[in-house]
C-alpha cells in the first residue's frame, strides 16, 4: 500500500527499497501495514483450520481426521486467531492511526516498534511448525490441549506444547513492546493542546489495552514458564504429588485470559464510536462517560477471572463474588451501548460499508454481551460451561465484537491509508454475506450447547446432527465471503477512485486533515489543538 | 523474559552523551523523556512478572485460609486448644485413591466416623506394597466441602512425611485428628480423601 | 464435484429435516433433578430478560436508522454537549437499569441457585465416588446397601462405527452407550465425590444440572437427586486427550425396589467374577477372554493390532515389557514386568488393579503375550494375579 506513498514523496528516496525497506523500517505506517498484512494472512490460516474442523463436524462419525489431529486444530486455531490475527490487527491500527490522531510525527520508539513486529512471524512459525514436523515423523503434532494449556493434559502432551509455550513467549514480548510504545507515544508525543480528555476514543481504548497488556501478559508468561519447568525440569507447580495444584494454573491463566478479551475489544470500542459519529454527522455522545466506562471495564477485567472455571469447584463466597463482579461488567457496557446509540440518534445517517459494519457490530456484540450476562450465573453455568453455548457466546464477542469491528475499521481507514476508494458495492456485499453466514454458523451452536453438546469433541451423538450440518455449511460460506474482503483491499491498494483528504463527509479528527495517503513523515510541523 | 527486560534496560542506560538539560535540543529532550517513561514501564512489566510467581505462595496461603481447593495443611496442629462441643455431631467419611505407578494397595480401615467437634480421634489406613521392591509413596489429602478443609486439624498423619514400604510389607497408618469447633454450623458431613502418589522430589 | 454433491444433499436434508425440528431441542433437555429444574427456570427467566433488553434497544436503534437518515433529508441535531450534568443524568439511566437487573432481578434467584447447587454440607441419602481416567469412568458405592460395589464404565458403541470413514447405520445412542451403567435410586439425595487419576475430566449429565471437574489428587463434590425413573445420558466435558469425545455417561434411575434388586445382582456378578479367579484356566479361554478385554480397554491407545501410537503410546508387538519374564526367582513379579505395568501403571498408563478383576488382568496379559504378533507362549493364571495383588 505504502509503495505509492514513497512514489509521491521522492524526498524520501534514500530509504532502502525492496525487502530491506520492510525488514529495517522504523516508519509507523510501514510497520502498521506489516502488522495488518500479517494479521490478514493469519486470519486465513486460522480460518482454514476451523473449516477443517467444521468439515469434520459436518455429520456424525469421523470423516477426515483422527481425534488427535482434531484436538491440535482447535487449540492452534484459537491461538492463531487471538494472538496472530486479532491482536496484530489492533496493533496495526494503533501504529497507523495513533500518531495521526494525536498529531505526532511517528511512534515514540520506532526501532522497538520494528522488533515488536518481527517477533510475530517466527512465533507464528513456531505455532504451526509441529504440524509439519509430524509429517516427517518428528513429535506427535501441535499443541493438543486447546488454547488454554490446562495441566495435567499439557504436562502429558508432546513437543507441540513446548513449541506453543515458546510461541506464546515471543508473542507476549511483542505485545509488551507494542504496549510500551503506545503508552510512551500517547503520554509524550501528543500535539500541543491535545489534553488527555481531548484524545480520540481509539487512543483511549488503546491506552487502556496497553496497560492491561503490561499487567497481564507477564502473568501468562510466568504461568507457561511454570508449565515448561513442570514438563522438563521436575518442578511440581501444577502436580498434586509434589504439593501443587492443577487448578492454580487456571487461576493464573485466566488472570491473563479474561483481561485478554478486553485487550482484544477495547481498541474496537475505541474506533466504533468514531465511525458512528462520522456517518451520523454529529459528535459522539457522552465522551467522558465513555472514557470512564472504558476505564471501568479495564479495572473490572482483572478481578473476574474465575468465572471461566466455576465448575472446577470453589467455596460459595468465591462463587458469589465472581458471579456478581462478572455481572457488574454489564454496567459500564450498558453506558457504552447507550452512548453509541445516542450518537446515532437524530444524526443524519448514511450507510457506507464502515457504518454497516459498525451497526451490525452493535447488534451482534450485544448478543455476545447479553449471553455473557447469563453465563455469569453460576448454577446455569454448570450447564453452559464447556458446551457449544459458550463457543457461540465467545464467537459473538470475538468474531462479531472483535473481527467484524476490525473490518469496520479497515473500510473506514482504508481510503486514508491507500489514497483510493474501495469498491462500495463489494464492501456492502461482504458485510451482508458475513453478517448472515456468521449468524447461521453460530445461532445453531447456542441450541447445540443447550441440548448438551460438549465443545472440543471430534464426533457427536446423532441428536446433534442437523444443527451441526447447518453450522458447517454456514461456516464455509462465512469463510469464502472473506475472499471478497481480501479482493477489495488488494484492488483498493492498487488503484481506484482517488480519495479526498477528508474521505468521509462527517469525518472528525486530525488524521483527516492530512492528504490521502498521508506523507511518509506525517506532521513534520506539529498541529496545535484549540 | 526477565533477562530480556534486563538487557533491554541496560541498553537504554548506555547513553554516552551527558549534556546539561538546557543544552539539549527539543528532540533530545523528548528522547530523554521517552526513555524515562520506558524504564518506568519496564519496571511495571518486571513487577507483573514477579507478581505472577508471587501468586504461587499467595495461592497456597489463600487456599489454606479459605479451603479454596480443599487442601489441608500438611503440618501438625496443636490439640491443646480444642474444646469438645458435645452439642453437635459431625460425620467424616474416608476414601482413597492409588495413583498410576504406585504398586500399593491402600484403603481406609473404616469408611466413616461420627464425632463431636473438638474430640480427638485416631483412624487407620492400610497400605500394602505388592511389588518386590522398596517403594516410597506420598499421600496427598483433600477435603470436601472446601470450607471444612481449614477446620479438620491433624495432630499426627502419615501424610506429613513420605512413607516407605518394603516388598510385601503391610502397614497400618494412623491419622490422629479433630474437627475444629469453629466449623460452620451448617456443615455436618465432610469427606477426607487421600491420593497416594509415587514419591517425587518436593521441589517447587 | 463429490464435495458439492454432498453439500447439496446436506442442504436438502437440512430443509427436509426442518419439519422434524418441531420436537427438536431448543432448550435444555427435560430436567430430572431439582437442580436442573431450578437451572432451567433461571435460564428461561434470564433469557427473557436478555431478550427484552435486546429487543427494546434494537427497536430504538432500528427506528433511528430508518428515521434519521441523510437520504431522507434528516438534518443532524447536535446534542447539547458538553453539558456535563445532563450527560451524567442520561448515562446513569442505563447504568441504574442494569444495576437493578444484575443485582436484584437476576442476582437474587442466581444467589439461591448457587446456595442450592453447593448444598453438600449435610447428610445425603447415599454417597458415590466417581473417578475419571483416560478415557473411562469408574463408579464406587461408598455406603448403604451397595457399599463396596465398584465397576468401570466404558463406551460400548461398536468400534467400527466410530472408525474413520464408517458409512453404515449408526446405533440409536451412538457414542452415548456404555457397558456398565451407573444405577441410582429415584428420589434419594446422592452426594457425588469426584476425582481423577490422570488429567482433568468433567462429569456432566445435562438433565441433572450438575457438572463438576475431576482433579487428580483432589476431591470435589456435587449432588443429584433424580426425581423420575429413566435413563439419562451425558458426556465428559473437559478436554482430556484424544478419547475426550468417547467417554460417555449413562445413568439408570430406578425405584427403590428395582434398585435393591440391581444391587443384589451386581454384587452377585462381582462375587462370581472374583470366584472365577480361583479355577485353573486354559490358555485358549484366557486368550479368547483377553481379546475382548484388550479391545475394550487397551486398543484405544495400543491399537487393535498392538502397533501402538508412538511416541505417546508404545507398541506391544515385540515390546520388551510384553515379551520379558513376569516372575523372578523368588516367585514374585518383577519390577517393570508385564504384570507390574498392567497392575500399577506408569505415567500415562493407568493402574488397572483398581479397574479390572483378576481374571480380566490375567486374560489380557496372556492375550498380549500370545497374540498381537507376540508368542511368548506362557500363561498367566488369574490365581497368580490374585496372589500378586494381595
Amino acid at each position: 500500500m505504502s509503495t505509492t506513498t514513497v512514489a509521491h514523496h521522492d524526498d524520501h528516496a534514500e530509504h532502502p527499497t525492496g525487502i530491506m525497506r520492510w525488514l529495517t523500517t522504523t516508519n509507523h505506517k510501514d510497520i502498521g501495514t506489516m502488522y495488518l498484512t500479517f494479521s490478514l494472512i493469519m486470519f486465513f490460516v486460522g480460518g482454514a483450520m476451523i473449516l477443517g474442523i467444521r468439515a469434520e463436524l459436518f455429520k456424525p462419525g469421523l470423516q477426515l481426521m483422527n481425534p488427535e489431529f482434531f484436538n491440535q486444530l482447535i487449540g492452534v486455531h484459537a491461538l492463531i486467531m487471538i494472538f496472530a490475527a486479532l491482536m496484530p490487527a489492533a496493533t496495526g491500527f494503533a501504529n497507523w492511526m495513533i500518531p495521526l490522531q494525536i498529531g505526532a510525527p511517528d511512534m515514540a520508539l520506532p526501532r522497538l516498534n520494528n522488533w515488536g513486529f518481527w517477533l510475530l512471524p517466527p512465533s507464528a512459525i513456531l505455532l504451526t511448525l509441529p504440524f509439519t514436523l509430524a509429517l516427517f515423523g518428528i513429535g506427535d503434532g501441535a499443541l493438543a490441549t486447546g488454547w488454554t494449556f490446562y495441566p495435567p493434559l499439557s504436562v502429558q502432551g508432546g513437543i507441540g506444547v513446548d513449541f506453543a509455550i515458546f510461541a506464546v513467549h515471543l508473542l507476549g514480548i511483542s505485545s509488551v513492546l507494542g504496549s510500551i510504545n503506545v503508552i510512551v507515544t500517547v503520554f509524550n508525543m501528543r500535539a500541543p493542546g491535545m489534553t488527555l480528555m481531548k484524545m480520540p476514543m481509539f487512543v483511549w481504548g488503546w491506552l487502556i489495552t496497553a496497560f492491561l497488556l503490561i499487567a497481564t501478559i507477564p502473568v501468562l508468561a510466568g504461568a507457561v514458564t511454570m508449565l515448561l519447568t513442570d514438563r522438563h525440569f521436575g518442578t511440581h507447580f501444577f502436580d498434586a504429588a509434589g504439593g501443587g495444584d492443577p487448578i492454580m494454573f487456571q487461576h493464573l491463566f485466566w488472570f491473563f485470559g479474561h483481561p485478554e478479551v478486553y485487550i482484544l475489544l477495547l481498541p474496537v470500542w475505541g474506533f466504533i464510536p468514531q465511525i458512528l459519529e462520522t456517518f451520523s454527522r454529529k459528535p459522539m455522545y457522552g465522551y467522558k462517560a465513555q472514557v470512564y466506562s472504558l476505564w471501568g471495564i479495564g479495572a473490572l477485567a482483572v478481578v473476574v477471572w474465575a468465572h471461566h472455571f466455576f465448575t472446577a469447584g470453589m467455596p460459595v463466597p468465591a462463587l458469589l463474588y465472581f458471579m456478581y463482579s462478572t455481572m457488574a461488567i454489564s454496567l459500564p457496557l450498558a453506558v457504552l451501548f447507550f452512548c453509541w446509540i445516542k450518537t446515532m440518534w437524530r444524526g443524519s445517517m448514511s450507510f457506507e460499508t464502515p457504518m454497516l459494519f459498525a451497526v451490525g457490530w452493535i447488534i451482534l456484540f450485544g448478543i455476545g454481551g447479553l449471553t455473557g450476562l447469563v453465563l455469569a450465573d453460576v448454577a446455569a453455568d454448570a450447564q453452559y460451561h464447556n458446551s457449544y453455548f459458550v463457543v457461540a457466546h465467545f464467537h459473538y464477542t470475538l468474531f462479531a465484537g472483535g473481527i467484524m469491528g476490525i473490518m469496520a475499521g479497515t473500510y473506514y481507514w482504508l481510503p486514508k491509508m491507500t489514497g483510493h476508494m474501495y469498491s462500495e458495492k463489494l464492501g456492502k456485499l461482504h458485510f451482508w454475506l458475513t453478517a448472515i453466514s456468521f449468524n447461521m454458523t453460530f445461532i445453531p451452536q447456542f441450541f447445540l450447547g443447550l441440548a448438551g453438546m460438549p465443545r472440543r469433541i471430534p464426533d457427536y451423538a446423532l441428536q446433534f446432527a442437523e444443527f451441526n450440518m447447518i453450522s458447517s455449511i454456514a461456516a464455509f460460506t462465512l469463510g469464502l465471503s472473506q475472499l471478497l474482503f481480501v479482493y477489495n483491499i488488494v484492488s483498493c491498494a492498487r488503484g481506484g477512485k482517488k480519495a479526498t483528504d477528508k474521505v468521509w463527509e462527517g469525518a472528525q479528527g486530525l488524521e483527516w486533515t492530512l492528504p490521502s495517503p498521508p506523507p511518509y513523515h506525517s506532521f513534520t510541523e506539529q498541529p496545535v489543538i484549540k | 523474559m526477565v533477562c530480556g527486560v534486563y538487557v533491554f534496560n541496560m541498553a537504554l542506560n548506555e547513553e554516552p552523551k551527558v549534556k546539561a538539560p538546557e543544552n539539549l535540543t527539543a528532540k533530545e529532550q523528548l528522547d530523554l523523556k521517552n526513555k524515562k517513561l520506558v524504564r518506568k514501564l519496564l519496571w511495571l512489566v518486571v513487577g507483573s512478572l514477579l507478581f505472577a510467581f508471587a501468586l504461587v505462595p499467595l495461592y497456597d496461603v489463600l487456599c489454606s485460609l479459605t479451603g479454596l481447593n480443599g487442601k489441608t495443611q500438611n503440618s501438625a496442629a496443636l490439640a491443646a486448644k480444642a474444646k469438645v462441643d458435645n452439642s453437635r455431631w459431625v460425620t467424616v467419611q474416608f476414601t482413597s485413591s492409588v495413583m498410576p505407578g504406585l504398586g500399593w494397595n491402600f484403603y481406609p480401615k473404616q469408611t466413616s466416623i461420627r464425632l463431636h467437634p473438638g474430640q480427638i480421634e485416631t483412624v487407620l489406613f492400610v497400605a500394602k506394597n505388592i511389588t518386590n521392591e522398596v517403594v516410597v509413596g506420598q499421600a496427598v489429602p483433600s477435603i470436601t466441602p472446601g470450607i471444612a478443609a481449614a477446620n479438620l486439624k491433624k495432630i499426627e498423619c502419615f501424610c506429613f512425611v513420605r512413607q516407605s514400604l518394603k516388598p510385601g510389607e503391610e502397614k497400618e497408618m494412623p491419622l490422629r485428628f479433630f474437627v475444629s469447633p469453629e466449623l460452620p454450623k451448617d456443615v455436618s458431613d465432610m469427606t477426607l480423601s487421600y491420593s497416594f502418589f509415587p514419591a517425587v522430589s518436593q521441589s517447587k | 464435484m463429490q464435495v458439492f454433491r454432498k453439500i447439496g444433499l446436506g442442504v436438502s436434508a437440512m430443509l427436509v429435516s426442518f419439519s422434524a425440528f418441531a420436537d427438536y431441542a431448543w432448550n435444555f433437555p427435560t430436567p430430572a433433578t431439582p437442580m436442573a429444574l431450578d437451572t432451567l427456570h433461571v435460564h428461561n427467566k434470564f433469557m427473557l430478560i436478555s431478550m427484552a433488553i435486546f429487543v427494546s434497544v434494537l427497536a430504538i436503534m432500528i427506528y433511528s436508522i430508518f428515521a434519521h437518515r441523510k437520504s431522507k433529508g434528516f438534518k443532524a441535531v447536535a446534542d447539547k454537549a458538553p453539558s456535563t450534568a445532563v450527560e451524567i443524568f442520561w448515562t446513569l439511566i442505563p447504568f441504574v437499569i442494569l444495576l437493578v437487573i444484575d443485582f436484584v432481578i437476576m442476582g437474587i434467584p442466581a444467589y439461591h441457585s448457587v446456595i442450592m447447587m453447593e448444598n453438600t454440607r449435610e447428610k445425603a441419602d447415599m454417597v458415590i465416588k466417581i473417578t475419571g481416567s483416560q478415557w473411562r469412568w469408574q463408579y464406587e458405592y461408598l455406603d448403604g446397601d451397595a457399599k463396596g460395589v465398584k465397576f468401570v464404565s466404558n463406551l460400548s458403541t461398536p468400534k467400527e462405527q466410530t472408525d474413520k470413514g464408517f458409512d453404515g447405520k449408526k446405533d440409536e445412542h451412538y457414542l452415548l452407550e456404555v457397558d456398565n451403567r451407573l444405577v441410582l435410586p429415584v428420589g434419594k439425595k446422592v452426594r457425588i465425590l469426584m476425582t481423577s487419576t490422570d488429567v482433568l475430566h468433567n462429569w456432566w449429565v445435562p438433565q441433572f444440572g450438575s457438572s463438576r471437574v475431576a482433579v487428580p489428587g483432589f476431591l470435589r463434590e456435587t449432588w443429584v437427586q433424580v426425581e423420575k425413573e429413566g435413563t439419562y445420558r451425558g458426556q465428559c466435558k473437559e478436554l482430556c486427550g484424544k478419547g475426550h469425545g468417547y467417554m460417555p455417561i449413562v445413568v439408570d434411575a430406578m425405584p427403590a425396589e428395582e434398585y435393591k434388586a440391581w444391587v443384589a445382582s451386581k454384587k452377585d456378578e462381582l462375587a462370581k467374577a472374583s470366584a472365577g479367579a480361583d479355577k485353573e484356566w486354559t490358555k485358549e479361554d484366557l486368550v479368547a477372554t483377553g481379546k475382548g478385554v484388550y479391545e475394550k480397554n487397551c486398543a484405544v491407545c495400543h491399537q487393535v493390532s498392538g502397533a501402538g501410537l508412538p511416541p505417546a503410546f508404545p507398541a506391544l508387538t515385540g515390546s520388551k515389557v510384553a515379551n520379558g519374564p513376569i516372575f523372578g526367582a523368588d516367585g514374585k513379579y518383577l519390577k517393570d514386568s508385564h504384570l507390574d505395568r498392567v497392575l500399577n501403571g506408569k505415567n500415562v498408563m493407568p493402574s488397572w488393579k483398581a479397574l479390572l478383576n483378576d481374571t480380566e488382568i490375567a486374560a489380557v496379559i496372556t492375550y498380549e503375550r500370545n497374540a498381537l504378533g507376540n508368542s511368548v507362549g506362557d500363561v498367566l493364571q488369574p490365581s497368580q494375579v490374585k496372589t500378586a495383588r494381595q
